[in-house]
């Protein structure tokens, strides 16, 4: 089990929190067109490695949080609000 | 002569108190702080159970979890228990326990006739034969092969209202598992620089290996002592660590003693979810077995238990005991037994020579040096061992009545691989020790393949003064070691695995798994060691073959003609021991498995005889009436429609959007616009999910130009508002809005009918609810019997309605003021189903029709879709696919002949094309209105065949219905009544 370090909360169960994906993707604008926004909602690279991804603290300060975490070893190495820019 | 059976007195039992028992109906005596296995043990039982394939009898093999034969039954009042160890389960007084996989008795099996056709079963033999026809597997094979393998029976064994498991959340500094020299010395040091610890025990006592030697009494007193005086240092004994979990979370299960179960109404277990900041890997070494033919033979027992047993009990596991080992660690059994007086058969030793070799034989035991067991006789029990040269060749025949084992000793690994250790091959053990990252913990002692207790001990407190530097602790308290006793002087051992000879020769005794089984797996291509597990089964029994684990890998490596440490061992996973269900339970159960959320007028609903129905976590009003059946559900959706009736609807999700840019954010969020809609007003919306389906729908207000209130279904009330934060926060962080979940803050309640007007305006003073004033799709503040609420024009039912909200708190009160204002109408509550009813004769969507799957144009929807302008799910929903002709699309349905019903799930067929389903009923109701059973369907191409007649077909009722596909607008398509 997770535990990520909310910056609000304090250090917490994976249980508080919703996934919501891959933080390193940014929406395109609206009038960017299909492909783009395929890619956008579809194309994932499921790596081995350090991994930016979005947590939603839903069972508390409901803020959303932006994890670096690794996918073998899930270690955390850095936890933002939305506008960090991390690792 | 002495032995076997009890000869002295044991440190954990206590032989003033007896304690009798039952063994397959036998009555015997053991004495308190027996285990089971100790007490069979001492009433001379050598056979406990049959083995899983071959049905061979099996005897008790070690003294501990690792226990790979010794499962039984025990017989409670209530039913019976399986795969109970018998190596750790508590004897108490009348217990009931029974052997195994046999039939008809221990004694004679029929079933250990798959013995002399071993060769025609071999490791894959079930994938292989097993195959064609399809059919057979279910009826023949598979309950053929269960009867004949299963282990134990299952039945309830606890009453319906007892709670066997409770589970406790622990937080530490640091958790130390495993209480031997290692862990003590740790727990000690890591108590002293201050830090909070958990110390974990399997056993029922603290000490571990320094139990078994006398010299380490007074060491292990003052430790636990010193232990007991930290009130930041916690001991928990009969804690088994079953599985790591990352981030420094372990899952541990403590077992109750007999007395304390007792104490505690019969609580059983305990499961303990630990969170600790670092971790000491105390968990010792494991005795191996060595592989030879009938080293299965009921008698042959690892060396190390016959020790324990002695020790901790006082049972002689024989009076004649042959040894056959590979270091010296494994003589210390012999001394201890010589000792105690009884007398040895001899010493089978592979090595040439070794320090314990010599002592042995200055104490007048007969040592075999360079030798091998090749073969046991005796079936039910070890008469005699044929000793052979290194290369296999017969030597002579040794008389013993067992033969005690030692293949060496391995580090515990499991806990360490699943936290991701390093495992390093070290060749003077001859066997794997792993490391773990500084920022996890620390592995100490035997674990890490330390061996010698004093050595483990000095392992300990460095492992633990690594962790308190870690910490930013001075560590403290390493004092202790100076008072160890010195560690005997040792040969070093000498690998062997495997002895030349002919003859089945088990790798893993629970699973049968011989030495052949694992060359057959190399030679089939199964030659990675989780392959070669998954085709023999080694190691997929629930002592996980720990044992015999590396002897199988050894076997495999020499069949593959590579190193060991390039086979490896397999990841040994979680749980590392059977739990309970009722374990993992805890609590959870019955009435407490999942909360229950009452609406604000539960007790009211109640009361007025409400049939509940759970939706979600929600429990709602399903028919104001006990009687089954549609006639009270039609009475409640005809009052509605002739009428007024008037429903709980306080289970649906209420956002509040505030803020500058609220309008805006909406618009984003929902597929219409909402900056449109004037203060005032309300307006049906859509949302998409970004990959343009439908995700869900409700009515928005806006009460002021900065200020929404939006209506989510109930199913996805907490979805949606997920939904909103995320985006706000990660795709428009720049708009000024606030959401706040007010769903459990407001009550609210449809009227709805042609007569609702006359009820609400009885409640509302100084509203005008005229269609001029207050018209279709109005929202606003209003006062309701007093309340400062809001009311809404909207309609669920399709019928003239308005909606009210009020503080929870005051949801009674208004709700009786409308009961009683519409008393004249005769007003009437309606549930959930007439609710259902209502909305399908409509045409409605509910989360039947919004099932993920559908898009805002299958469900008829498009219209809504904003033509200019962003908005989540824009883009994918212009995807082409969207556009086929042949996406389900909803539609109404109704039988052909008007009076056959309709159900939920019906397919539906086209009578004329192939029998492949065109699509299905998503809901369906008796009508009130219009005479038959209505439904909803989603159905291909569904608008092009309205006028079209179908099959709808159930397979599984066995119903075939003519029905004919219409409008999904069945009632009022001019939506004419809402605005009346």
């Amino acid at each position: 089990m997770l535990r990520i370090p909310c910056p609000w909360c304090g250090e917490r169960d994976e249980t508080e929190f919703r996934y919501r994906g891959d933080a390193s993707r940014e929406r395109p604008a609206g009038d960017a067109g299909l492909t783009a926004f395929t890619t956008y909602v579809y194309a994932r690279e499921n790596r081995c490695g350090w991994h930016l991804e979005w947590w939603l603290h839903v069972g508390g300060c409901r803020r959303l949080l932006k994890v670096l975490r690794h996918t073998l070893s899930h270690e955390i190495r850095a936890v933002g609000g939305p506008g960090d820019s991390l690792g | 002569m002495r032995g076997p059976g009890r000869i002295a007195p044991g440190l954990l039992t206590d032989a003033t108190r007896p304690v009798g028992f039952r063994f397959d109906g036998r009555r015997m005596s053991g004495v308190a702080g027996d285990t089971l296995a100790s007490a069979l043990l001492a009433n001379g039982v050598r056979v406990v159970g049959r083995s899983f394939k071959y049905h061979r009898p099996r005897g008790i093999v070690t003294a501990g979890p690792e226990e790979p034969c010794a499962l039984i039954d025990v017989i409670g009042p209530d039913g019976r228990e399986p795969n109970r160890l018998a190596t750790t389960l508590a004897l108490h007084q009348d217990l009931a326990a029974e052997s195994q996989n046999r039939w008809p008795s221990l004694e004679y099996d029929v079933g250990s006739l798959s013995d002399l056709f071993a060769r025609f079963l071999p490791a894959g033999f079930y994938y292989k034969t097993f195959m064609a026809p399809g059919w057979a597997w279910e009826r023949v094979y598979e309950p053929l092969i269960r009867r004949a393998a299963g282990l134990g029976k299952l039945e309830a064994i606890v009453g319906d209202h007892a709670d066997p498991a409770e589970t406790l959340h622990e937080h530490a500094d640091v958790l130390v598992v495993g209480a031997g020299a290692a862990g003590l010395a740790a727990a000690h040091r890591l108590g002293a620089s201050g830090l909070r610890v958990l110390l974990a025990e399997q056993d029922v006592a603290l000490g571990g290996g320094s139990l078994l030697d006398g010299r380490w009494d007074s060491w292990r007193a003052k430790v636990c002592a010193a232990l007991r005086a930290f009130h930041h240092v916690r001991c928990l004994p009969r804690t088994t660590v079953l599985g790591a979990y990352g981030h420094g979370v372990f899952g541990a299960l403590e077992t109750l003693s007999p007395e304390e179960s007792a104490r505690f109404g019969g609580l059983r277990e305990r499961l303990r979810i630990v969170r600790a900041r670092r971790v000491v890997l105390a968990t010792g070494a494991l005795e191996r077995l060595i592989a030879f033919p009938g080293n299965d033979t009921p008698g042959v027992m690892l060396a190390g238990a016959a020790l324990k047993f002695l020790r901790h009990y006082g049972v002689a596991v024989g009076q004649r005991p042959a040894f056959f080992v590979n270091s010296d660690e494994a003589y210390e059994t012999l001394f201890a037994l010589l000792e105690a007086g009884i007398a040895c058969a001899g010493v089978i030793e592979v090595r040439e020579k070794s320090l314990a070799a010599e002592r042995a034989h200055a104490l007048g035991v007969e040592v075999h040096a360079a030798s091998l067991v090749a073969a046991v006789s005796g079936r039910r029990g070890v008469r005699a061992v044929r000793i052979a040269d290194l290369g296999g060749r017969h030597r002579r025949w040794l008389q013993a009545d067992c033969l005690l084992i030692s293949g060496g000793y391995s580090p515990v690994t499991s806990l360490a691989s699943q936290l991701g250790a390093a495992l390093n091959w070290r060749e003077a053990i001859a066997a794997f020790a792993p490391d773990l990252a500084p920022a996890i913990g620390q592995v100490a002692g035997s674990a890490r393949g330390v061996f010698g207790l004093a050595a483990a001990a000095r392992d300990g407190e460095r492992a633990a003064g690594a962790i308190a530097a870690e910490l930013g602790r001075s560590p403290s308290g390493a004092g202790l070691a100076a008072e160890l006793p010195p560690d005997t002087e040792a040969t070093v051992m000498a690998a062997l695995w495997e002895v030349p000879a002919r003859g089945k020769a088990f790798v893993d005794l629970q699973n049968d798994v011989t030495s052949a089984d694992v060359r057959l797996a190399a030679r089939e291509g199964y030659e990675h060691v989780e392959h070669m597990k998954r085709f023999t089964t080694h190691g997929m029994g629930t002592d996980q073959g720990r044992i015999g684990a590396l002897v199988g890998s050894a076997v495999l490596a020499q069949a593959r003609g590579v190193p060991l440490a390039e086979v490896g061992l397999t990841k040994a996973r979680p749980f590392l021991e059977p739990v309970p269900f009722a374990a993992l339970a805890g609590a959870e159960v019955r009435e407490h498995y999942k909360p229950k959320r009452r609406l604000p007028l539960h007790e009211w609903h109640e009361s007025a005889g409400a049939r509940f129905v759970p939706t979600g976590l929600w429990l709602r009003p399903l028919v104001y009436s006990p009687q089954p059946g549609w006639d009270a559900v039609l009475a409640e959706a005809r009052a509605v429609r002739r009428s007024v009736g008037i429903t709980d609807v306080s289970t649906l999700g209420k956002i509040d959007v505030q803020g500058p840019d609220a309008a805006r954010f909406l618009d984003l969020i929902y597929a219409n616009t909402f900056s449109t809609l004037k203060v005032g007003r309300a307006r049906y919306g859509i949302m998409l999910r970004e990959d343009g389906m439908l995700f869900d729908d409700g009515t928005t207000s806006r009460l002021a130009a900065e200020h929404f209130v939006v209506t989510t279904t109930t199913a996805n009330a907490a979805a949606v508002l997920e939904h909103m934060e995320f985006h706000l926060q990660a795709v428009c962080p720049d708009l000024d809005v606030l959401l706040t979940d007010v769903g459990d803050q407001w009550a609210q309640f449809a009227v709805a009918g042609p007569r609702s007007r006359e009820v609400v305006a009885g409640v509302c003073e100084g509203v005008d609810l005229s269609n001029e004033s207050f018209p279709f799709m109005a929202a606003g503040h209003a006062v309701i019997a007093g309340i400062p609420g809001r009311l809404f024009r909207i309609s669920f039912s399709g019928e003239l309605a308005y909606e009210v909200a009020v503080p929870a708190r005051s949801a009674l009160a208004a709700w009786s003021a409308l009961l009683e204002a519409g008393r004249p109408c005769d007003i009437t509550p309606y549930g959930l189903d007439a609710l259902n009813t209502l909305r399908i004769e409509k045409g409605h969507v509910t989360s039947a029709e919004l099932n993920g799957n559908t898009s805002a144009g299958d469900l008829g929807l498009e219209r809504l879709l904003k033509p200019h302008g962003d908005f989540i799910g824009r883009a994918l929903s212009q995807r082409p696919g969207l556009a086929a002709p042949d996406r389900l699309q909803l539609v109404g349905v109704r039988p052909v002949d008007r009076t056959l019903p309709l159900r939920n799930g019906l397919q539906l067929l086209d009578p004329e094309g192939r029998a492949a389903s065109l699509g299905y009923v998503t809901s369906a109701t008796p009508s009130v209105e219009l005479g038959s059973w209505v439904g909803l369907a989603l159905v291909a191409g569904g608008r092009r065949r309205i006028g079209r007649r179908l099959t709808a077909l159930s397979p599984v009722h066995g119903e075939s219905t003519e029905i004919e596909i219409t409008s999904s607008h069945m009632l009022d398509p001019e939506n004419l009544r809402v605005r009346g």
